[in-house]
């Protein structure tokens, strides 16, 4: 029986759907079996950053409606046979999901897989709720910065009321991911401390993920971080907060990427 | 100049702009969507099932985009009677 985690955070573009292929290819690393669902529908983009574009047959549309079987949808990634995309539709829109359709699909990947994340488009529309009804628990990805946070805590509160579990009484898990740090800056003064944004939202901190050059190398390639350089600094970030998921404990830190002397009297120079 | 290019790897964001060229160009040219790959199916199982019982489950259907061409894979699971030859329709 799966666990079924929502990655999901009000705010466009803050790293949803990199968190969701690299914390889906982390799990999958491990052992587990993975499905990675998009719910980004008319906007989907979790394709292309697995490398699946090219292969997707059916959507998530096609499988609610029935024009598809779930089997036939899921698309098992080349490099990592545990781990699977059930893709959004391009062409159509949200309204042709229904709820007792996503119900039921999500019931049948309840039983396939031992984790289903599901990648949230951004906003507070019916989108991002049906990305969340049937969450066990939630990965909110946050940017230090003011209005994302603020938006965090939009979602947050939607959580806690309109998904399944919160509808059943029952306390809703989630986890902070704070994307996109920028060591220097915080050092600066210039950009929202970690303690202030977890002070604000007061949900736990599951990573630290530092803004690198190679989350875009990854996604320019079409694979999940964790798995195109497992070494980096947003990789380790990532394996890390897999591991915290799956009950580990694991001494937080910011990884960062080593530069060579050279690499740092340049950055230096330029900065 | 990236070091690596002197060993034939290709920086990756010519691997985004040929991805991105490919995969356009065949949303723009709204073929090889799933409405065509439905539509195929329906029509290649329609012939099967002239002559055999096919579980709709036990298809799968494979795509892969190309440059130019696109090929379709389509695997039909054949039930095979006790007797030995494939059950009829
Ligand atoms: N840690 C990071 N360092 C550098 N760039 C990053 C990082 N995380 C995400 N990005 C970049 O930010 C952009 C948005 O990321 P992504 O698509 O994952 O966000 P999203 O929340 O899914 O967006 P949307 O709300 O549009 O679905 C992408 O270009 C991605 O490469
Ligand atoms: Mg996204």
């Amino acid at each position: 029986m799966a666990k079924v985690l929502v990655v999901t955070s009000g705010k466009g573009g803050v790293g949803k759907t990199t968190t969701t292929a690299a914390l889906g290819a982390a799990l999958a690393q491990s052992g587990a079996s993975v499905a990675v669902v998009d719910f980004d529908v008319g906007l989907r983009n979790l394709d292309l950053v697995m490398g699946a574009e090219r292969r997707v047959v059916y959507d998530l549309i096609n499988v609610v409606n029935g024009d598809a079987k779930l089997n036939q949808a899921l698309i098992r990634d080349k490099r990592l046979d545990t781990l699977h995309l059930l893709p959004a539709s391009q062409t159509r829109d949200k309204d042709a999901l229904t709820d007792e359709g996503v119900a039921r699909v999500m019931g049948e990947l309840r039983e396939k897989f031992d984790w289903v994340i599901c990648d949230s488009p951004a906003g507070i529309e019916r989108g991002a709720t049906l990305a969340m009804r049937h969450a066990d628990l939630a990965v909110v990805v946050t940017n230090p910065e003011v209005s994302s946070v603020r938006d965090s805590d939009r979602i947050i509160g939607l959580l806690d009321s309109k998904t399944l579990k919160a509808e059943r009484g029952e306390k809703m898990e989630k986890h902070l991911i704070l994307s996109r740090y920028d060591p220097a800056r915080a050092d600066r003064g210039d950009m929202l401390k970690i303690d202030d944004v977890l002070e604000i939202l007061s949900i736990p901190l599951l990573a630290i993920v530092p803004e690198s050059l190679e989350v875009l190398r990854a996604s320019n390639v079409g694979c999940p971080v964790t798995m195109n350089n497992p070494l980096s600094a947003p990789a380790r970030a990532y394996i890390d907060a897999a591991r915290r998921l799956r009950g580990e404990t694991v001494a937080m830190s910011v990884p960062s990427d080593k530069k060579s002397l050279i690499n740092k009297l340049f950055t230096r120079r330029a900065a | 100049m990236n070091i690596f290019n002197l060993f034939g790897k290709r920086p990756s964001a010519r691997v985004a702009s040929d991805r991105l060229k490919l995969i356009l160009a065949h949303e723009r040219s709204g073929r090889g969507g799933s409405d065509l790959v439905l539509l195929l199916r329906e029509e290649i199982l329609a012939v099967i099932e002239r002559h055999v019982a096919v579980e709709r489950d036990k298809v799968q259907i494979r795509l892969e985009r190309g440059i130019g061409v696109s090929t379709l894979g389509v695997d039909i699971e054949l039930p095979v009677t006790v007797g030995g030859g494939l059950a009829a329709a």
